[in-house]
C-alpha cells in the first residue's frame, strides 16, 4: 500500500508519471490554442482555416470523451460496469438545457417571458417548482453536478450496500436509464417530452450561433476535459485509487482486509456521475438540443464500447476511444449512409476479440513505455491482473 | 512523444481535409441534400423518402438537369439520432454546400435542425404531416398542418355519412404531434358541443406493443350508448400491434371507427387488413386515387425501386410536389441562391397527384386537397370523402388561444413567421 | 346539447321509414326481375344516403338473390362496368376479374380492372347492409349466420324485424342462439315498444345479459328517457350489468397480464439459457428473435406463392425452420466470436452488441427497412367472447400455451436427456466435465445454439402480435434481461415466475397509472427488488454464485 504514496513526491507527479496522459494533455493544449486561431483569425480561403462545423464537431467529441473518461474511472479502476451512464450525462444536459431555455426569455415564438414555448402550447399556466432557479447560471451549473451526483449517490447507496455487483449492477443501471427515458418522454413531466429542449439563443449573453461562442465552448470543453483528466488521475494514483483497484480485482478479499468496500465504490461512482453530468452540460449548447433519446439504454452501452475500444483502465484510452468511434460515425454516416452499420459493428466485434487492450495497446510508442516500467503494466484487459500491483505484501 | 503528436496532428489534418473534400466540385453540379434516417427506429419510414428523392433527381437529370447543370443528390444518414440531425444538416450546408435539403420525418428532428438551417440560411423541405405551430423563414412545409388533416377528419365522422359520432377517444403516442393535435381537436370538439365526459384522451410510449388494456378500455368507453369514434395519432411502429389487437378483439369499423393521421399505405403493408376494413385515415394523397399523374408516378416508382409491390404514400407526394416546386422556382430565379429561390417559391403552383393544383403560400405551407379514405382488404384506401377544392395549411391553429393571435407571412409587410402585427408599417422605413 | 337530444327522435323516424319501406316491399315482392335490375343498379347511386336506401329496398324486395348481392357488396366485391354501369359480382384471379352478373347470377366472363369501377361503400352503408342481412338471415339454416344476424339486429333494432324474430325464436333449436334471439327481441321491444309494460319487461330480460352491447343499449335508454320509470328501471339494470362487467374486467386483466407475461417469457427464455446458464451476455439475443420472425415471413411467402391452400399450416412449418435458422446463427456466433471471450462476460456484451448492429443492417439490406406482413392462420385470428365483455383473443391464448410448452420442453431437455446432463456438467465444472470425456467446446456451441434457436421460435410467436421489422429485437432486449435478472439467473422456473409476475403487475397497474407510468413503476420495483435479493427471485446457492 505504501508504494502509492511516494509516487506523489512533487505536486504534479501524478500527471507526469503517465506518458499517455502527457500526450493527451499536450494535444488538448495544442487544440486550445490552435483551434481558436485557425477558426477566428485565419481567413476562410486559407487551407489552414478550421471551419466552424469542425469546431462544433471537435467540441462534441471532447464532451463525449469526458463522458467516456467518467465511465473508465469506475469501470477501469473500480470494476463497476455502469450501463446507465448516459442517464447522468443526460441529466447534466437537461440542467444546462433548462438554463438555456430560461435564458431565451421572451424571444420564444409565443413571447412568454417566463414559460418555455412547449409549456405555453400545453396550456401550462405557471412554471413548475423544479424549474425555479435555473434562470441563474451558477444555480444551473450547481445542478449539473448535484442532480446526477445525488441520483448516483442514492442509487449507489442502495446497490453497493446490498452488494449488488457485476452483471446484476450493469443490468439495473440499464433499468435506471430506461425508466428515466420513459419518464422524460412523458410530456406531463414538464421537460418538453420527446422534443426535449431546443432552440437555444445564447449562453451568458453570448449568441450561441456566433463562431466566437462556439470556439469559446470548445475551449471550455477542452479545458474541463483536461481538468477532469487530472482529477481522475489524482484519484487513481492516490491511496484511494489503490483500494479501488483492489476492489476491482478481489472485492471479497479487500472487504476481509477491513476496507468498507461500499464507501469507496459509492464515492467513485458519485464522482463519475458528476463528471458525466458536466460532459452533458458541455454537450448540449454545442449540439443545440437535449431530448430523452439521450437516455436510451443503447447509448449507455455505446459509451462503454468507446472505453473498451480505446483501452480500459488507462483514462487516456477512454478519451481516444470516444474520439475515434465518434469520428468514425461522423465519417461513415456521410460516406456510406446505407451500409455504415456494418463497419461500426465489425469494428466493435474485431476490437473486442483481437485487441483486448484496446487501441492504446497497439500504438507504436507504447511498448517502449511499458518496457521502461515493466513492473507496472498500464494496459490492462479486464479479468487480467490489476493496473498497479498493490498487493498487501508490497 | 513528438512522433505521436505529429501523427495525431496528421490525423486531425486528414479529418479536416476529408470533411472539406465535399466542397471541391461545388460549382459543377447543383446539389440536393437528402437528410432521412436510413438506420435506427425511423429508417422504417424515412428510407422510402430517400429513394423517392433519388428517383426525382434521377428523373430531372434524364430531362437535362437544371440550369444546364447536372443535379446531384447528397445522401447522409442521421441514424434516427436527433442531435445527429443537426450535425448532418450543418455538414450538408457548410461542407457539401448543398443548395437545398429535403428531409426529416419526426418533429423533434425538425426542431433539432431548425437553428442550423436558420443560422446558415439554408432551405429545407419538410414532407410530413405535423402539429403546426411553426413557420421558419428557411423551411417549406409540404406535409399537412392540423387543419388539413385532423379537423376535416373529425368533421367527417360527425357528419351523417361518417356515422354521427358523439363520443370521442383521442389515442396518441406521447409526443408533441399527438399532444398538440389533440389539444386542437379538444377545443374544436368543445366548440361543436361535445361534453368533457364524452372525450377520453390516452397516451402511450413510442413503440408500445401491448394494446390489450387500452383496446379493452376503448371498448368500455364506447358502450355508453353513444356512437363513439377513435382519433388515432399513434406513431409508426406502434400501429401494427394496435391494429392487430383491434382486429382480434373484434372491434369493427362499423361499431367504433378509428381514424388515423399517421397510418398510410406503407404502414398497412406490414399487416393483413381484412379485419380492419372500414377504419379510416385522413391524408392529402392516397395511392388508390385515379389520376393520370398518379398513375405515371406509381409506374415510375415501381420501375425505379424494381418492385411492383411497393406502395406510394402521402409524404412521397409531398416530396414530389416540393421538389418540383423548387425546380420551378430555381428556373424562374435563374439561380439556386436561397433568398432568390425563396422569393420565387411564393405562389408557386404544381399539379397534385390526386387532381387539382397545390399552391405554396406565403406562410410556407401548401394549399392541398384533403381526402378521407377507408382501409380496404388489399391494404389500400378507398376515398369516401374529399374537400371540394384545396385547403390552405395554417401554421398557427385558430383553436389554441396563444397561437390564434399569430400570423405567418413571409412577404411584405409582414415578413415574419410568428407576429401579431406586420414588421413594416410603411414602405419607407 | 340540442343535437344529442334529437338523436332518438331521428332513430324513431328511421324506424318509421323502414316500416313504410317494408310495407312497400311486400307489394314489390310480386314484381319481376326487371325491377330487381333497377334495385341492384340503385346500389351504385352517387351518395351514400341513396345507397343505404337502395340496400333497404333491395333487402325488403325479398328477392332470392338479394342476400347474395348484399353479401358480395359488403365484401367490397361488387363492381360496375365503366361502359354501361352494369353491376357484377367479381372474384379477382391474377390480373383480371371473373365476373358474375349480379342480377341474373349468370357467368359473365372476365374483365380487366381498368374496365370496372368498384361500387363504393362506407361504414354507414356497411351497417345498413349488415342489419338488412341480419333480417334476411335470421332464419338461415347455418347457426353461425343466425347468431351473427341476431347480433346485427341487436345493434340496430327496429320494429320491422319483430315478426321474423318471433319466427326465428320459435324455430330455434340451439339454446345459445335462442337466448341471443330472445335478447335481440327484447332490444327491439325496448327500442320500439308502444307501451311502458313492454319496455319494462324488455329491460328485465336484458338485465340478465352483461355485455358491452347491452350496456350501450341501456345507457342509451337512460340517457334518452330521462327521469321516468323506464329510465329508472334501465339505470337499475345498468348498475347490475356494471357489477358483472367489473368482475369480468378483472378476469380480463389477469388474462392480459398472463398474455404479456407469456410474451416476456418467450423473449427471455432463450436468454435464460445463454445468459443464465452459460453466463454470456448476448446483446444480439433480440436480433435472433428478429431472425425467427423474418423466417416466418419467408416461409409464409413460400406458402403464399406455392401452397396458398395450406396457409394455416405455415406457422407450424415456420417453427422448426426458425429454430434451425436462429440456432445456426447462434452456433456460428458461438464458434466465431464468443468462444474467444469465455471468462470475460462483459466483453461478450460488447462484441455481441456490434454483432446486433450488423444483423439489423443485414436484415435491412435483404428485406428492406419497412415492416413485412406476417399473416395469422385462421385458427389464431379472432376471439371468443367468454362473458361480460371478457374477450379471449385466440392469438394471445395460443401464445400463452405455446410459451408454457416451450418452457416444458426445455426443462425436459435439461433434466431428461444426455445432452442436458452434459450441459449441466459443463456449466458446473468445466474442467471436471472435460476430463470425464465431455467435448466441452461442442457442448458450449450446442447450448448456445439451443438458446438462440429458442429465441428464433419466440420470434415466430412475436410475429403474430408485433411488427416484423429490423427494430423488432431492440424492443425486447431490455425486458428480457429484466425478466432473467428478476427471476434469478440460471433458473428456468425463476424466469417463468418472473415473466408472469411482471406481466400481471404491469397490467394491473396500467388502468390506474397509464401505460408509461406502469412500466416505469415496474422498473423501479425491479431496481428496489434487486437491492433486497441481489440474486433474483430464485437465487442459486453454493459456490457457483461466487463466480
Amino acid at each position: 500500500m505504501n508504494r502509492a504514496v511516494p509516487q506523489r513526491r512533487s505536486g504534479f507527479s501524478f500527471l507526469l508519471t503517465d506518458r499517455g496522459g502527457q500526450i493527451l494533455l499536450s494535444v488538448l493544449l495544442v487544440l486550445i490554442i490552435a483551434v481558436p486561431v485557425l477558426n477566428l483569425w485565419v481567413p476562410e480561403s486559407s487551407p489552414f482555416h478550421v471551419p466552424t462545423f469542425v469546431v462544433s464537431l471537435l467540441g462534441k467529441y471532447l464532451a463525449f470523451a469526458l463522458l467516456a473518461l467518467s465511465v473508465d474511472l469506475i469501470w477501469g479502476f473500480a470494476g463497476i460496469l455502469s450501463l446507465g451512464h448516459g442517464a447522468f450525462f443526460a441529466l447534466g444536459g437537461y440542467a444546462m438545457g433548462m438554463h438555456l431555455m430560461r435564458e431565451i426569455g421572451d424571444r420564444g415564438v409565443y413571447g412568454n417571458p417566463i414559460l418555455p414555448d412547449f409549456m405555453v402550447f400545453l396550456n401550462w399556466k405557471e412554471l413548475p417548482w423544479y424549474w425555479f432557479g435555473f434562470d441563474m447560471f451558477w444555480f444551473a451549473m450547481l445542478m449539473v453536478v448535484v442532480v446526477p451526483g445525488a441520483l448516483a449517490f442514492l442509487f449507489g447507496w442502495l446497490a453497493f450496500r446490498s452488494r449488488v455487483t457485476g452483471v446484476y449492477l450493469s443490468i439495473i443501471t440499464q433499468a435506471l436509464t430506461f425508466a428515466l427515458m420513459l419518464a422524460f418522454f412523458r410530456n406531463d413531466m414538464g421537460f418538453g417530452g420527446n422534443n426535449g429542449l431546443t432552440d437555444f439563443k445564447d449562453v451568458l449573453g453570448f449568441n450561441l450561433q456566433s463562431d466566437a461562442t462556439r470556439v469559446g465552448l470548445f475551449v471550455a470543453t477542452a479545458l474541463l476535459l483536461a481538468l477532469s483528466y487530472a482529477l481522475c488521475r489524482l484519484i487513481v494514483t492516490s491511496r484511494l485509487g489503490s483500494v479501488l483497484v483492489a476492489i476491482r480485482d478481489a472485492e471479497s478479499r479487500t472487504r476481509f482486509l477491513g476496507y468498507r468496500v461500499e464507501h469507496y465504490q459509492l464515492f467513485v461512482f458519485t464522482v463519475s456521475a458528476a463528471l458525466a453530468g458536466i460532459a452533458g452540460a458541455l454537450y448540449v449548447p454545442q449540439v443545440g438540443i437535449i431530448n430523452p433519446s439521450e437516455f436510451t439504454p443503447a447509448n449507455s452501452i455505446e459509451i462503454v464500447i468507446w472505453v473498451a475500444i480505446g483501452g480500459r483502465g488507462t483514462l487516456y484510452g477512454a478519451v481516444l476511444g470516444a474520439v475515434i468511434v465518434n469520428f468514425a460515425k461522423t465519417y461513415l454516416t456521410g460516406a456510406f449512409p446505407d451500409i455504415w452499420l456494418y463497419f461500426l459493428g465489425a469494428m466493435f466485434v474485431l476490437v473486442t476479440i483481437f485487441l483486448p487492450k484496446g487501441l492504446v495497446g497497439t500504438l507504436p510508442a507504447f511498448p517502449s513505455l511499458s518496457r521502461k516500467s515493466a513492473a507496472k503494466p498500464r494496459h490492462v484487459s479486464p479479468g487480467a491482473r490489476p493496473v498497479r500491483q498493490a498487493a498487501p505484501g508490497e | 512523444m513528438k512522433k505521436n503528436l505529429l501523427s495525431l496532428a496528421a490525423a486531425g489534418a486528414f479529418a479536416v481535409s476529408m470533411a472539406l473534400s465535399g466542397a471541391a466540385n461545388a460549382a459543377d453540379t447543383i446539389k440536393v441534400g437528402v437528410l432521412h434516417s436510413l438506420s435506427g427506429t425511423m429508417a422504417i419510414s424515412e428510407t422510402t423518402l430517400k429513394d423517392t428523392m433519388l428517383m426525382l433527381v434521377d428523373d430531372l437529370n434524364k430531362k437535362g438537369g437544371l440550369l444546364g447543370k447536372k443535379v446531384e443528390a447528397v445522401v447522409v444518414d442521421p441514424a434516427s439520432n436527433w442531435p445527429l440531425f443537426a450535425e448532418k444538416m450543418r455538414e450538408l450546408l457548410s461542407v457539401h454546400k448543398v443548395d437545398v435539403v429535403f428531409g426529416n420525418w419526426t418533429s423533434v428532428s425538425r426542431k433539432s435542425v431548425l437553428p442550423v438551417v436558420e443560422e446558415l440560411n439554408g432551405l429545407l423541405f419538410y414532407p410530413v404531416q405535423y402539429e403546426g405551430e411553426e413557420s421558419s423563414r428557411n423551411v417549406f412545409y409540404t406535409g399537412a398542418a392540423p387543419n388539413q388533416q385532423a379537423i376535416p377528419a373529425v368533421e367527417y365522422l360527425m357528419s351523417e355519412d361518417g356515422g354521427e359520432a358523439k363520443r370521442w377517444v383521442l389515442l396518441g403516442t406521447d409526443y408533441v404531434y399527438p399532444r398538440t393535435t389533440n389539444k386542437i381537436l379538444r377545443a374544436f370538439l368543445k366548440s361543436k358541443g361535445v361534453a368533457e365526459e364524452d372525450i377520453m384522451e390516452n397516451y402511450t410510449p413510442f413503440g408500445h406493443s401491448d394494446w390489450q388494456t387500452i383496446v379493452a378500455e376503448v371498448k368500455k368507453f364506447a358502450s355508453a350508448g353513444k356512437k363513439t369514434a377513435v382519433v388515432s395519432t399513434i406513431n409508426g411502429d406502434a400501429n401494427v400491434p394496435f391494429y392487430k389487437e383491434l382486429g382480434n378483439q373484434g372491434i369493427k369499423a362499423e361499431d367504433i371507427p378509428v381514424v388515423a393521421f399517421s397510418v398510410g399505405e406503407e404502414e398497412l403493408a406490414g399487416l393483413d387488413t381484412t379485419p380492419l376494413v372500414g377504419h379510416l385515415a385522413a391524408w392529402n394523397y392516397f395511392m388508390s386515387v385515379e389520376d393520370r399523374n398518379n398513375e405515371a408516378f406509381i409506374k415510375k416508382w415501381h420501375a425505379f425501386i424494381k418492385d411492383e409491390k411497393r406502395v406510394t404514400n402521402d409524404p412521397m407526394e409531398a416530396h414530389y410536389i416540393g421538389f418540383n416546386m423548387w425546380v420551378q422556382a430555381v428556373k424562374q430565379a435563374g439561380t439556386t441562391q436561397v433568398d432568390a429561390v425563396r422569393q420565387a417559391m411564393y405562389g408557386q403552383k404544381f399539379p397534385n397527384l390526386t387532381g387539382g393544383v397545390a399552391v405554396m403560400n406565403t406562410n410556407h405551407h401548401l394549399s392541398k386537397p384533403v381526402l378521407i379514405g377507408e382501409i380496404q382488404p388489399d391494404g389500400q384506401f378507398d376515398t369516401v370523402w374529399q374537400t371540394d377544392g384545396v385547403v390552405k395549411g395554417d401554421a398557427w391553429s385558430d383553436f389554441i388561444p396563444e397561437s390564434a393571435k399569430l400570423t405567418a407571412d413571409w412577404t411584405f409587410p409582414w415578413v415574419c413567421g410568428n407576429c401579431t402585427e406586420p414588421k413594416f408599417k410603411t414602405l419607407i422605413n | 346539447m340540442a343535437r344529442i337530444s334529437t338523436l332518438p327522435s331521428r332513430l324513431a323516424a328511421l324506424g318509421i321509414l323502414l316500416t313504410v319501406l317494408l310495407g312497400g316491399a311486400l307489394a314489390a315482392h310480386a314484381q319481376d326481375a326487371r325491377d330487381f335490375d333497377a334495385l341492384v343498379a340503385g346500389l351504385n347511386a352517387k351518395s351514400f344516403k341513396a345507397k343505404i336506401k337502395a340496400v333497404d329496398v333491395l333487402a325488403a324486395s325479398g328477392h332470392e338473390r338479394a342476400a347474395e348481392v348484399l353479401t358480395v357488396f359488403l365484401g367490397g366485391k361488387l363492381f360496375a362496368r365503366r361502359s354501361d354501369g352494369r353491376i357484377f359480382m367479381t372474384e379477382r384471379s391474377g390480373g383480371v376479374y371473373l365476373l358474375t352478373d349480379a342480377v341474373t347470377g349468370a357467368d359473365a366472363g372476365q374483365a380487366s380492372g381498368k374496365k370496372l369501377r368498384k361500387v363504393r361503400l362506407n361504414n354507414r352503408v356497411r351497417v345498413a347492409i349488415r342489419t338488412a342481412l341480419g333480417g334476411l338471415t335470421l332464419l338461415s339454416p347455418d347457426p353461425a349466420k343466425r347468431s351473427a344476424a341476431a347480433d346485427a339486429v341487436f345493434k340496430s333494432p327496429n320494429a320491422g324485424f319483430l315478426p321474423t324474430l318471433e319466427a326465428a325464436i320459435a324455430r330455434e333449436t340451439v339454446e345459445k342462439i335462442k337466448i341471443k334471439l330472445t335478447m335481440t327481441r327484447a332490444a327491439v321491444r325496448l327500442k320500439t315498444g308502444k307501451t311502458d309494460e313492454i319496455k319494462l319487461a324488455a329491460i328485465g330480460t336484458l338485465s340478465d345479459l352483461a355485455t358491452p352491447a347491452s350496456r350501450a343499449l341501456l345507457a342509451g335508454v337512460v340517457h334518452a328517457e330521462g327521469g321516468n320509470a323506464i329510465s329508472e328501471a334501465a339505470a337499475e339494470a345498468l348498475a347490475d350489468i356494471e357489477r358483472k362487467l367489473a368482475f369480468w374486467n378483472a378476469v380480463g386483466n389477469i388474462f392480459q397480464g398472463l398474455s404479456l407475461g407469456s410474451v416476456l417469457l418467450l423473449a427471455a427464455v432463450g436468454l435464460a439459457i445463454t445468459f443464465g446458464v452459460m453466463g454470456v451476455i448476448n446483446m444480439a439475443h433480440g436480433e435472433l428473435v428478429m431472425l425467427g420472425a423474418y423466417t416466418t415471413f419467408v416461409i409464409q411467402e413460400i406458402f403464399r406463392t406455392h401452397f396458398p391452400g395450406l396457409f394455416d399450416w405455415s406457422i407450424i412449418v415456420a417453427l422448426p425452420c426458425a429454430f434451425a435458422v436462429s440456432g445456426a446463427f447462434g452456433i456460428a456466433i458461438e464458434r466465431g466470436i464468443i468462444r474467444y471471450l469465455y471468462g470475460r462476460p462483459l466483453e461478450t456484451l460488447l462484441a455481441t452488441w456490434g454483432l446486433s448492429l450488423i444483423l439489423q443492417q443485414l436484415v435491412r439490406s435483404i428485406f428492406g427497412p419497412t415492416n413485412r406482413e406476417v399473416g395469422s392462420p385462421s385458427w389464431m385470428s379472432g376471439s371468443m367472447e367468454i362473458a361480460g365483455g371478457f374477450v379471449l383473443t385466440f392469438n394471445r391464448a395460443w401464445i400463452i400455451l405455446f410459451s408454457l410448452l416451450v418452457l416444458a420442453a426445455l426443462i425436459v431437455v435439461f433434466k431428461k436427456t444426455a445432452f442436458g446432463l452434459q450441459m449441466r456438467a459443463v456449466t458446473q465444472n468445466r474442467a471436471m466435465a472435460g476430463s470425464m470425456g465431455i467435448r466441452t467446446g461442442w457442448v458450449d456451441a450446442m447450448t448456445f445454439g439451443l438458446g438462440a434457436g429458442i429465441a428464433g421460435v419466440a420470434g415466430v410467436a412475436l410475429s403474430q402480435i408485433d411488427n416484423v421489422s429490423p427494430n423488432l429485437g431492440q424492443a425486447y432486449i431490455i425486458d428480457s434481461f429484466m425478466v432473467v435478472v428478476f427471476g434469478g439467473v440460471g433458473n428456468l422456473w425463476g424466469t417463468l415466475v418472473g415473466a408472469f409476475t411482471l406481466g400481471v403487475v404491469n397490467k394491473f397497474l396500467e388502468p390506474f397509472a397509464g401505460a408509461v407510468l406502469a412500466k416505469i413503476l415496474v422498473l423501479v420495483v425491479i431496481i428496489l427488488f434487486i437491492q433486497k435479493r441481489p440474486r433474483g427471485l430464485f437465487a442459486l446457492r453454493g459456490r457457483a454464485v461466487e463466480n
